[in-house]
């Protein structure tokens, strides 16, 4: 998959590594050559990237390459140990989660998963949960708070599913109650959006105590598409309603919104992958660091105080 | 997710229509396409006096209807900040509010007050659906907030009477954080040992149904009333099948465990006073007359195929189930039940139809 405005880019890329393959007697300018383009590429990327709309970002945010949640549980979380199930009817695999250990400390990790090509996207139904997997999620947090594990999740979903099964089988009282159950689950919660944090589905898991965003990550409340189909009645209009909506990790910043943004590479988090999850790790780290000395009331009441204030001083 | 769907949008239609009536003449049930007088209508707490439907009921009606003595004070809306985002898209955010205050005279899509019930003190926040199609912005969530607040101060049961498409879209994410806001309202009340009654109505759905409306203690429904997550459309599209006739109703929520009963209009006031008095231990409410609301003179007459005999046997009928091996058997009830739902009422015209109907007459 490549971004339309990132064309200018690859293109130049492209020739690099055509250089890169061409055997000359001429090595030397060859290589000079090649720094030369190399130097125009990477400064077009930071010219790129430093200025994205926020159309632009809704297309890096749900960019197929972005390091997804299986690719965090493997690079920062070790001995994963999924746990399937809402104990009730279903195991839902877009919504994944269990005990593993960050940092050498166990914890309760759980987020989306999108999927990485065609029969994974099916498989985690491209990262969008039914119900089960909102009561798996609050199952996973009363076990963490019944043993003082610090609860961490990760957002990347389009949105809840929308579907006749997941309608019959309680899709609003999931979220609804997935929200209570952050609320009252005494132990720290970290949330990061990393790619896409779509609505209902997305809050659902991220009522933290503490809630970053990727650099190019987005937060909202509809879609831009469903949001321009609806108020421009016309889908065409999405990219006015990326803008309209507010939903880049920058303007949610300075609405009180988020906690922080971190940082994505230049060129965003689909070009060094590893280099993005070592960021987000710095960053659960110096939360848990921060948080895990509160007591359990002091953290509740501070949640609940944290959201109430939210949007009241604007 | 599109949380005010195209669905909202016949329904603000068929919430206009009945406007353009003088008030001394008669509307079209949506129901069973009786004609319905105007004051007969109001008098009947605005259900239809043939066939039972629902209409939609004004939030000053709702608040007399459920107050004793329909006896309320308002409580002011908190100030929030205005337009926070200075959202545009064909109009103004701004000059659309400015237009919903002007058309409604109210303040926001939310109403806050507080009296008694059977002599219990409750606070109410009753939605007004004509003002945004009851959208849920920073105001609804900061009176839901200052409900819950009150509701602890006065030790009193707090109500809510949804009627919304969900989230306010114009504002952004502000509007997404009220699902966790309110949740924290009623968790004040909870943590306080009060009450806390939903009163679903038509429409509950989006960001709305799946905060505040569905941690209450008791769940109640309106008949017919629209209750859901996704929009009908939304879901159509997604699974590209038919779906059920009774899909997202009252009645399909209450077959599927999510809402613990559904109850007549006339019933309302008396079934919440009742489980109030009983969850706070007040004494026993005043009973009325069998059949008795003294509202709607004309409530026992003509029928209800939606709910005759029907509203407080079903939660037990449900209860009695076994869940693990009849579900197939609670399906197809559910379906005979949608079946002759559907046989009974005189062919439940769809928009188009109906519109039709309506010009050659
Ligand atoms: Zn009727």
């Amino acid at each position: 998959m490549s971004l339309e405005f990132e064309k200018p880019i690859l293109e130049l890329e492209g020739k690099i590594a055509e250089l890169r393959h061409v055997t000359s007697d001429n090595r030397v300018n060859i290589a000079s050559e090649i720094t030369r383009m190399q130097a125009k590429a990477d400064k077009l990327l930071v010219q790129t990237y430093g200025k994205l709309t926020p159309a632009q970002k809704v297309q890096v945010a749900r960019h197929q390459e972005r390091p997804h949640f299986l690719d965090y549980i493997n690079y920062i979380i070790e001995d994963f140990t999924p746990l399937a199930g809402d104990r009730n009817f279903a195991e839902d695999h877009a919504l994944i989660g269990g005990l593993g250990r960050f940092k050498g400390e166990p914890c309760v990790i759980i987020g989306h998963e999108k999927g990485h090509d065609t029969e994974s996207r099916v498989y985690h139904n491209f990262g969008m949960a039914r119900p089960e997997g909102y009561r798996k999620s609050q199952r996973l947090m009363k076990m963490a708070q019944q043993f003082q594990l610090p609860v961490i999740t990760l957002v990347d979903t389009a949105g809840a599913y929308p579907g006749v099964g997941a309608e019959e089988r309680g899709q609003s009282e999931a979220i609804a109650k997935s929200i209570e159950t952050c609320l009252r689950t005494e132990v720290p919660i970290i949330s990061v959006i990393i790619g896409e944090g779509g609505s209902g589905g997305a809050i659902a898991i991220a009522v933290a105590d503490r809630i970053y965003m990727l650099e190019h990550s987005i937060y909202s409340v509809i879609s831009p598409e469903g949001c321009a189909s609806i108020l421009w009645r016309n889908g065409a209009h999405a990219e006015e309603a990326a803008t309209a909506l507010k939903l880049t990790a920058q303007d949610l910043h300075r609405l009180g919104i988020i906690d922080d943004i971190i940082d994505e590479p230049i060129g965003g988090a689909h070009r060094r992958k590893e280099e993005t999850m070592e960021n987000v790790s710095r960053q659960i780290e110096k939360a848990l660091n921060e948080l895990i000395p509160w007591d359990r009331s002091s953290l509740i009441q501070n949640r609940r105080s944290k959201f109430i204030a939210q949007g009241r001083n604007l | 997710m599109n949380w005010l769907t195209n669905l909202i949008r016949p329904r603000i239609r068929s919430l206009v229509e009945p406007k353009d009536v003088p008030d001394n003449l008669w509307q079209k049930c949506a129901g069973c396409e009786g004609m319905l007088f105007h004051r007969d209508l109001l008098e009947n707490m605005n259900v239809c006096y043939h066939c039972g439907h629902h209409l939609r009921i004004s939030v000053k009606d709702r608040l007399e209807m459920m107050f004793d003595n329909g006896a309320y004070d308002k409580i002011d809306l908190p100030d929030v900040p205005h337009d926070p985002l200075k959202f545009k898209d064909r109009r103004k955010y701004a000059d659309r509010i400015k237009d919903s205050r002007a058309k409604t005279g109210l303040k926001d899509a939310i109403t806050i007050a507080k009296g008694t019930m059977g002599g219990i003190p409750v606070v109410i926040a009753a939605f007004n659906f004509s003002f945004m199609g009851g959208s849920m912005g920073a105001a609804v969530g900061e009176a839901i907030l200052k409900a819950a607040e009150e509701a602890v101060k006065s030790r009193a049961a707090l109500i809510t009477v949804p009627a919304s498409g969900g989230a306010r879209m114009q504002e952004g994410m502000l509007s997404l954080v009220q699902m966790p806001r309110s949740i924290i309202a009623v968790e004040m009340v909870k943590d306080a040992g009060l009450p806390y009654v939903v009163l679903l109505t038509d429409p509950t759905t989006g960001g709305v149904s799946a905060s505040f409306a569905m941690v209450g203690d008791i769940h109640i429904a309106e008949p017919g009333s629209m209750i859901g997550f996704a929009g009908r459309r939304v879901i159509e599209e997604t699974v590209r099948e038919t779906l059920p006739d009774d899909f997202q109703t009252a009645e399909y929520l209450l077959e599927h465990g999510i809402v613990d009963m559904v109850v007549k209009r006339q019933e309302l006031k008396d079934t919440i006073t009742n489980v109030l008095s009983m969850l706070m231990k007040k004494p026993q409410p005043e009973k009325k007359a069998k059949n008795g609301n003294g509202n709607g003179k004309k409530s026992g007459k003509g029928g209800n195929p939606k709910t005759n005999g029907k509203a407080p046997p079903a939660s037990g009928e449900k209860a009695s189930i076994d869940m693990e091996k009849d579900v197939q058997a609670a399906r197809a009830l559910g379906q005979v039940k949608a079946a002759q739902k559907a046989a009974r009422r005189i062919s439940k015209p769809p928009q188009k139809s109906a519109a039709k109907k309506a010009s050659n007459s």
